[in-house]
């Protein structure tokens, strides 16, 4: 490898003070600089970390946003989620491979543009969209498509260099459409802190407990429960770790929150950092948002200038917090928490084995707390305004409001505010959706609701959410939708366990046979059984729901399914004449079939 | 020690605190079918065979604690028909011709097939292309074979302190890596006397020129089904 090239890596390393945990930083910084990671440059980092090859080779292969193939100057990364494919996605697609003259998963003859196809990248609100060099630009429809190629021709607007700029060059509307009393009503800076430091740790905690405070990833575990395991275990030192690594697909309400309320969400995790005792908190932001790491910075930069971080936060004295920010490199399973924490310390993101759990053994092995961004706003807001105040919104159970990403079927997708307990018919009405075929709760991990439960309710007793709520009208083909996810779940497997690794590459090449039409009622119990079994037997919450489009619309919709597999009997796997037709040609005559 | 007892299906027995689920049947005698668990080996989790329905929810036995009071279910139909179904799952994702493979007998894949009652595969095969590599003047590596257990993985880096082995990619797509930039077993530290040599439960990583030493019909689960060395020293108990 190339002298310069070699140092260019030493110093990057060098940079990140040799450490091992490091490993994502160090990656995407040789990526940045030498647009690719080669195996060269994967033996340079092993080598100045001093750890074996392969272990490099590991992390770097898992992430999709690391390239070990030589890449064009400029990346364009379509969005092909569900919701992206329903607004146009394919013309997009051909305009694009039109444009340039090549397919997507190529690189142009001059190597200047690299077209790639990335999941949700949180803009369902506003499809189709794509990242440019990791700056998204939405709502493009094909005919922006040459004028888009010639700016990063130019190399001006879209440059990689304008990435994490503080003034992202991206093209997002904000999309807020219902503004709630907990996250998006004003806030002053500091006053949270100053409310949570006049108290001691414990009481903090219990403010919590009594607001009834529960994780908004969609789990809804009690955080004032979490905090005290947190604050109670024993270690070196705790880690408050804020999860912005929102990958359902249909979800984008943290893209609206570290926009639009970042000061409130900062004020929550400085919270937790005096109520755990921790000094750090990290921020694990996804890969998709990197276009928001300069703004974000510029924040945190003020709220230290403001003395609400760093040393004697507030004139506590002794209460010294500071938050770093640790991008993604596009990986779903990341959302979960101990995969969350694995990435964090520069490895693959597969989860790991539970108990034990993060808040006694974390990040790097510390007790470690990992709460969801709209939590940590939540508990901002709690500490501000008492726990009685929080109460009086949402259900007895789901206390608060809760924000969902609404895309889809309806003329207002955005991010709405609303207090637990609402039934889907009225959030319907409220997003202006006319009679839908069925609405996802949830993203694809979620439910698959039909019309005749469009009276529950969204909260913890009855339908549970991370936000993402995703809506089709009646012309939709419900099972291609569900066949997308499957395969988004396929493809987000870390592949660490048999059920979810096989069994959704399994479950999609039976659907794929029914929507043939090749398909028979025994394909249906097939589908169920082999459903059941990742549902049950995999290892953590990705596996375990990576089945729940086909198990939810088999219940919920399962004429669908009976429409296209009519008869009882055995119908092979393979299309048998095309099998055979190799053969067939190279003997120069058809089979003989026997007769009985 | 702390002692205490815990209950699986119905019989009380001895645990100790730090023992997970299945080092506590395992020395009570109770055989948890499992595969990518090894008891020289920290356990991985990889293949799920060894889930038990602890107080209902079911957990992998071969990392779970044991606590004190657990009720646990291991030999019912209900599990019993999931763990055939993902040996099933690992016999249709690579390519496994027991016939001629020169680990049959010895193999703890086809073993657990057989004891489990697997009869004929009722999933679709995915008839992946997958490569050998057979540089290694004393090793190879036959990735059909492969069930990712990551016993290599972890014998070579726990036990062989050489780090040989490791994964690459994700999903469908995850495969077993070498320790070498052309990605040949021949370039790395790997030698047959290695823990990480020998540990493979299929023929995926053998020894060569050992491989017919003992013959078809006399190998290890020829005589009497895997498991039962766990379940015989039961009745010595």
């Amino acid at each position: 490898m190339a002298q310069d090239q070699s140092s260019t890596i030493k110093q990057i390393v060098k940079e990140f003070s040799s450490d091992r945990n490091r490993l994502m930083d160090i990656a995407l910084k040789v990526q940045n600089q030498l647009g690719f990671i080669s195996e060269d440059s994967m033996e340079t980092m092993a080598k100045a970390l001093g750890i074996p090859l392969v272990e490099v080779r590991d992390m770097v292969s898992f992430y999709s946003f690391f390239s070990r193939e030589k890449e064009g100057g400029n990346v364009i990364h379509l969005c092909n989620a569900v919701v992206e494919k329903m607004y146009g996605m394919d013309l997009v697609a051909n305009a694009f491979e039109k444009n340039l003259g090549i397919p997507f998963g190529s690189t142009t003859k001059d190597g200047k543009i690299t077209l790639k196809y990335t999941p949700c990248i949180g803009m369902s609100d506003q499809p189709p969209s794509v990242l440019i060099n990791c700056i998204p630009v939405t709502k493009i429809c094909p005919e922006d498509v040459a004028g888009i190629i010639e700016e990063i021709k130019k190399g001006s607007r879209y440059s990689c260099e304008k990435r994490t700029s503080s003034i992202p060059a991206a093209q997002v509307e904000t999309n807020l459409k219902k503004e709630g009393e907990v996250i998006f009503s004003p806030m002053e800076r500091g006053v949270a802190i100053r409310s949570a430091t006049i108290r001691t740790p414990e009481t903090v905690i219990d403010e919590l407990t009594k607001a009834g405070l529960r994780g908004r990833g969609g789990a809804g575990f009690p955080t004032g429960m979490k905090w005290s395991f947190c604050r109670k275990a024993k270690g070196d030192a705790h880690y408050i770790i804020c999860n912005a690594d929102e990958g359902e697909p249909g979800t984008f309400k943290d893209r609206v929150i570290l926009t639009e309320a970042p000061d409130l969400l900062f004020e929550g995790m400085t919270v937790a950092g005096y109520a755990l005792g921790a000094k750090e908190g990290i921020l694990y932001l996804r890969g998709e948002y990197t276009y928001l790491v300069g703004y974000l910075e510029q924040i945190l930069e003020n709220r230290r200038h403001l003395g609400l971080l760093g040393k004697n936060v507030v004139g506590k004295e002794g209460f010294d917090f500071d938050i770093r920010i640790q991008l993604g490199a596009g990986a779903y399973v990341c959302g979960e928490e101990s995969s969350l924490i694995e990435s964090l310390e520069g490895k693959r993101g597969a989860p790991r084995h539970r108990p034990p759990f993060p808040v006694t053994d974390g990040y790097l092995h510390q007790p470690t707390a990992v709460n969801n961004v709209e939590t940590l706003c939540c508990a901002a807001r709690i500490l501000e305004k008492g726990a009685d105040w929080f109460k009086q919104f949402g259900t007895k159970d789901s206390t608060g409001t809760k924000l969902l990403s609404v895309s889809g079927d309806c003329k207002y997708p955005g991010v709405y505010e609303v207090e637990f307990g609402i039934a889907i018919d009225n959030l319907l009405q409220m997003v202006g959706a006319d009679h839908p075929q069925a609405v996802q709760i949830g993203g694809p991990s979620g439910t698959c609701v039909a019309p005749k439960d469009f009276g529950r309710k969204i909260c913890f007793e009855d339908i549970a959410t991370g936000g993402s709520v995703i809506i089709f009208g009646k012309k939709r083909n419900l099972l291609e939708i569900v066949k997308q996810f499957t395969e988004f779940f396929n493809e987000e497997s870390c592949g660490w366990c048999v059920p979810c690794r096989t069994g959704t590459t399994l479950i999609l090449r039976v659907l794929d046979k029914i929507l043939e039409g090749r398909g028979s009622t025994q394909d249906l119990a097939l589908l169920e059984k082999v459903g059941n079994t990742i549902k049950k037997m995999s290892r953590c919450g990705l596996g375990q729901t990576a089945a729940n489009p086909i198990l939810t619309t088999l219940r919920n919709f399962r004429k669908l399914y009976e429409d296209l597999c009519k008869t009882d009997e055995y119908i092979p796997p393979f299309d048998y004449e095309k099998a055979i037709a190799v053969g067939v040609e190279i003997a120069g005559r058809d089979p003989v079939e026997e007769e009985e | 020690m702390d002692k205490f007892t815990i209950i699986i299906d119905g019989k009380e027995i001895d645990a100790k605190a730090g023992q997970t689920i299945m080092e506590a049947a395992i020395d009570a005698g109770i055989y948890i079918p499992h595969l990518c668990f090894h008891e020289e080996l920290i356990p991985g989790g990889h293949c799920r065979v060894c889930t038990v329905m602890v107080n209902g929810r079911p957990q992998s036995a071969c990392t779970h604690p044991a606590a004190e009071g657990m009720v646990i279910e291991n030999d019912t139909e209900e599990l019993l028909e999931e763990r055939r179904r993902l040996i099933e799952m690992l016999f249709v994702e690579g390519n496994h011709f027991c016939p001629f493979c020169e680990k049959q007998g010895n193999c703890e894949l086809q073993a657990l097939a057989y004891r489990f009652g697997m009869l004929a595969p009722t999933l679709p095969y995915l008839n992946r292309k997958i490569e050998v590599d057979a540089s290694h003047p004393d090793v190879f590596i036959d990735r059909n074979r492969c069930v990712l257990c990551g016993r290599c993985v972890r014998a070579s880096r726990d036990v062989d302190g050489k780090s040989v082995f490791g994964f690459e990619g994700r999903g469908p797509d995850k495969r077993i890596a070498v320790n070498a930039k052309d990605e040949l077993l021949s370039d790395t530290q790997l030698n047959a006397v290695d823990k990480a040599a020998s540990i493979c439960p299929t023929g995926s990583i053998v020894v060569k020129r050992v491989g017919y030493a003992i013959p078809y019909g006399k190998r290890k689960f020829d005589h009497e089904p895997i498991g039962s060395e766990i379940e015989k020293s039961a009745s010595k108990k």
